[in-house]
């Protein structure tokens, strides 16, 4: 952090050819001896009027813990040389010098200051973060530094943010028109921040018509402040139904398809999870250069170690119990103890950190209230990804044709010469892979640990019951369906009241539609 | 069905057979005596340094595990009898238990750690009053009522919407599970008024006696034994009523009942309705015994669990069910102790087992191995296309 601030500091420097008013020696000395209250002033002064690049430089140091005081003067060390932070002459360590301690207001102080100076940095993209830092803190002693950057400023965007900020100050000024042409300016922008300054003027605001103006503006940006609400819940319960999805494709095909109920389908998840942890850590250890890619080598072997596991259960266990759904919720919970077990044994009880690339950091600011992360965004396009890869195995390919074949009839289709253990082998390690991606895609959201599935595994058998059994759209809507009602329930009521409603809702509309939103029709309905 | 049309019935139905046989009779007595007399005589007259002492520690687990038995045999009705599998009967379990623990806090009176008459969690969350649904928890008699009706009530209403709209096999699973899930989250929330995380627990009296004596363990203990000789006498009379063939032959056969004049729905809401006041009970009986009661006891986990003694012991006989809970609890009390890490491998290797090599449980392996004498009766719904001759019984409608 400090480095980055450092480098920062610096490129600000680079940028400010006429930086005219020199630093002090007392002005230094001020700043780090002290208590906090002057110290944080003297830097506020020294900030206010043009600072030069030693002023940068001797914040940084403050800010690196690189400062010693004597009785006269402040001094950087680096590397046990002392240096005179006015001249930049190299000296003696005088003796009984002591280092200067920062508190945590200091080091907002320090922090800030420093995030100041940035605003005449040469990257567009720095100027407008210490911008936006600098709203937090807006106040009057700022205000000649924000004019002097907004003279030079010439990107529309920081120009618009340093307005904001001009106008947060004036926002309290002694005039009324000032007021209103702050309030004019702020409207502009309809964040909740901007809510709360304006909020916080009303209260103080003794004159009619900027009392009126101000409560016209905060309705106008409530309106808007309540679509990005919208959107964010619209959002998050679409990011929920895809992982939904993500979570059911899997069951779609073991037991939409194939009629097995398999309750280690969130340990197959918690499998592709942990792989995906593996090959993070591999990455680390050996190929720390193209560490960003991990995710990309992660994604087939998260799908096939899970399809090997699926494969090895259906080959050992699952294949003796087709046609006994109820003894299969059973084996399959066993397994699902067995494999969590496994993984508590190998990995520890505890969860195990898995870190997001650098590039699905962050987010994409939509809208002022309204910042939607990359990793779910992502999620939302590798789940239809799957989707549409599950689909076109189903039914385009041989072996999808196949696995209809032998789920619609499994005599007839061995008839045909279709070896049918070898199609529900596949079959299963097909759902189980795509558990595993899912898990893949849960590591980039939540926690990877033994119990990731078991979060998961009720949600997602009510995506398949509600959306039927037997073909792939009903699961891509119950998904998405429940996915969103429960995150609008979620804000009317709470996360656990959202959930039994949303159970009480499955088992109401089971009562009108028991074969689930798209049912079979013909005869193997019944079975 | 061609066969029957005539007057006489083509299968010789099996005669009203008492209860329970000689030795069946012999066997309750024997049991009966150890749980009243044999037990108690051990625990409280045997000196502690005899080798025939019984120990607390022992009278504890046993009573605990008797409980366990209790609910393995009400999963047996609606399971190995009727053909349903729930995996939510750890919610009617903990309901009952959180009746009987609320009765309980309440007996605790003032000297909880903050000396207010209200329990202590309720204190600590700064409520003046008792919520609503707690209103007759001071009432022993009431408690006692509510123990079975609270369950009973919700297996109702869940189990008229359910079967109403035939929801069975998996789906019927599944939706209990969500249904026990449900709950848990619900149990786990402080505002809810059911002690949230920790649940209730540091009782102290019931009745105004105070609970941790070795006489009052003791009597729950017999208690328990009790109830569960009482809950097998009951289950037998219901499986061999005409009430228990109508849902063996749903069981086997659920479309046939149904071509054959019968509405399945009040046999199967009634039998599901009884299955889960009795684990109600069952949990009004574990919580004095135990403790405590948290919302642990509902997670999916615990109920599952349940479903696991009933196969281990083997379904549609009613001894495999309390069996197979005596064995997987005991082992569990036994394996946690040696090597806590292997227990969840045991039990999951438990469950595959059973499943694939013992369909029947115990009851069934044991019946196989002294096959010599007498015809084989077929168990449970486990082989239901063998047992299509059978099928014939059902024309006596």
């Amino acid at each position: 952090m400090t480095g980055y601030l450092r480098k920062l500091a610096l490129l600000a420097c680079l940028a400010l050819p006429g930086l005219s008013h020199a630093l002090a020696p007392d002005a230094a000395l001020a700043m780090a001896k002290g208590d906090s209250n002057s110290r944080i002033a003297a830097m506020q002064a020294a900030i206010a009027d043009d600072p030069d690049e030693r002023t940068a430089a001797f914040l940084r140091a403050l800010a690196a813990n690189e400062v010693v005081v004597t009785d006269d003067r402040a001094l950087i060390v680096r590397n046990g040389q002392a240096q005179d932070p006015v001249s930049g002459e190299t000296l003696a360590l005088p003796a009984g010098a002591e280092s200067v301690m920062n508190n945590n207001r200091m080091r907002g102080a320090i922090s800030a200051a420093l995030a100041a100076l940035d605003l005449f940095a040469a990257d567009a993209g720095q100027r407008l973060k210490a911008a936006q830092a600098m709203r937090q803190s807006a106040s009057a002693e700022r205000l000649p530094l924000v004019e002097k950057a907004l003279a030079q400023e010439t990107d529309s965007r920081v120009k618009q943010a340093l307005e904001q900020i001009r106008a947060s100050v004036q926002l309290n000024a002694e005039l009324p028109a000032a007021r209103l042409a702050a309030i004019d300016t702020l409207a502009a922008d309809a964040s909740p921040a901007t809510r709360l300054l304006l909020d916080e003027r009303l209260a103080a605001e003794s004159d009619d018509q900027v009392r009126s103006e101000l409560q016209r503006t905060l309705r106008k940006i409530d309106d808007r402040l309540a679509w990005g609400e919208r959107l964010g819940v619209a959002f998050t319960g679409i990011s929920l139904g895809s992982i939904l999805l993500l979570v059911a494709l899997g069951l779609a095909i073991t037991y939409g398809l194939m009629g097995v109920i398999n309750m280690a389908h969130g340990e197959l998840m918690m499998i592709g999870a942990y792989a995906t942890y593996v090959v993070q850590d591999l990455f680390r250890q050996y190929l720390p250069g193209v560490f960003d890619a991990y995710l990309l080598a992660a994604i087939p072997v998260a799908f096939l170690a899970s399809a090997l596991v699926g494969a090895i259960l259906e080959r050992s266990v699952i294949r003796f119990l087709y046609g006994r759904p109820l003894e299969t919720l059973l084996a399959t919970w066993g397994i699902s103890l067995i494999l969590m077990q496994l993984v508590r044994t190998v990995f520890g009880a505890q969860n195990v950190a898995v870190e997001n690339p650098s590039w699905m950091s962050g987010g994409w600011q939509a809208l002022p209230n309204l910042t939607l992360p990359y990793n779910r965004i992502i999620i939302i396009g590798f789940a239809f990804a799957v989707l549409a890869l599950v689909a076109w195995i189903i039914s385009r390919t041989r072996m999808g044709l196949f696995v209809r074949g032998v789920t619609q009839n499994r005599p007839i289709a061995s008839c045909m010469g279709v070896n049918t253990a070898r199609v529900d082998t596949m079959a299963f390690a097909l759902g189980s892979g795509i558990a595993g991606l899912a898990g893949c895609a849960l590591s980039q959201v939540g926690n990877v640990g033994p119990d990731l599935g078991q979060s998961y595994i009720v949600d997602s058998f009510m995506v398949v019951v509600l959306g039927g059994v037997g073909q792939l759209a009903g699961t891509v809507y119950a998904a998405l369906g429940l996915g969103i009602l429960n995150k609008f329930l979620e804000g009317w009521t709470g996360a656990v009241l959202a959930k039994i409603a949303v159970l009480v809702f499955i088992i109401a509309f089971i009562q009108k539609r028991p074969q689930g939103l798209f049912a079979m029709k013909g005869r193997s309905a019944e079975a | 069905m061609q066969a029957t049309t005539s007057s006489t019935p083509a299968v010789q139905l099996p005669g009203r057979r008492p209860l329970l046989t000689r030795k069946g009779w012999g066997a309750f007595f024997a049991a009966l005596l150890a749980v009243c007399a044999l037990a108690p005589l051990l625990n409280l007259w045997v000196p502690p340094d005899s080798a025939f002492h019984l120990s607390d520690y022992a009278v504890a687990l046993l009573g605990k595990i008797m409980c366990y038995a209790i609910c393995a045999l009400a999963m047996d009705l609606i399971w190995g009898y009727t053909g349903i599998l729930s995996l939510g009967h750890g919610l009617f379990f903990a309901l009952g238990g959180y009746v009987m623990g609320m009765y309980l806090m309440r007996q605790i009176g003032t000297e909880g750690n903050y000396g207010s008459e209200l329990p202590d969690f309720m204190v600590f969350l700064d409520w003046k009053e008792l919520p609503w649904h707690w209103m007759l928890s001071d009432s022993f008699v009431a408690t006692l009522i509510l123990i079975v009706a609270v369950p009973g009530l919700l297996a109702f209403v869940f189990g008229w919407f359910a079967f109403r709209s035939r929801i069975k096999g998996v789906y019927f699973a599944i939706i209990t599970q969500a249904l026990t899930y449900a709950a848990m989250l619900l149990f786990f929330r402080n505002e809810t008024g059911f002690g949230g995380n920790n649940g209730f627990t540091d009782f102290k009296r019931i009745l105004g006696q105070p609970l941790a004596t070795q006489e009052m363990r003791m009597l729950l203990f017999v208690l328990t034994g009790c109830t569960l000789l009482g809950f097998f006498l009951l289950a037998r009379w219901l499986v061999r009523s005409k009430f228990g063939r109508v849902l063996q032959a749903i069981r086997d056969a659920e479309s046939r009942v149904m071509f054959s004049g019968y509405s399945p729905l009040p046999y199967k809401l009634t039998i599901w309705v009884i299955s889960a006041m009795m684990c109600g009970v069952a949990g009004a009986l574990y919580v004095p015994q135990v403790g405590i009661i948290n919302p642990g006891e509902m997670s999916p986990a615990a109920s599952i669990e349940i479903a696991v003694w009933a196969a281990v012991g083997g379904r549609g006989t009613l001894i495999g069910p309390i069996a197979g809970a005596f064995l997987v609890n005991g082992a569990k009390s036994w394996l946690t102790v040696v090597a806590p890490e292997f227990w969840l491998y045991f039990l999951g290797a438990l469950f595959i087992a059973v499943t694939l090599f013992l369909p029947q449980g115990i009851a069934g392996m044991a019946r196989k191995l002294r096959r010599s004498g007498g015809e084989a009766r077929p168990l449970a719904g486990t082989q239901a296309e063998d047992r299509s001759p059978a099928a014939k019984e059902e024309t006596r409608a």
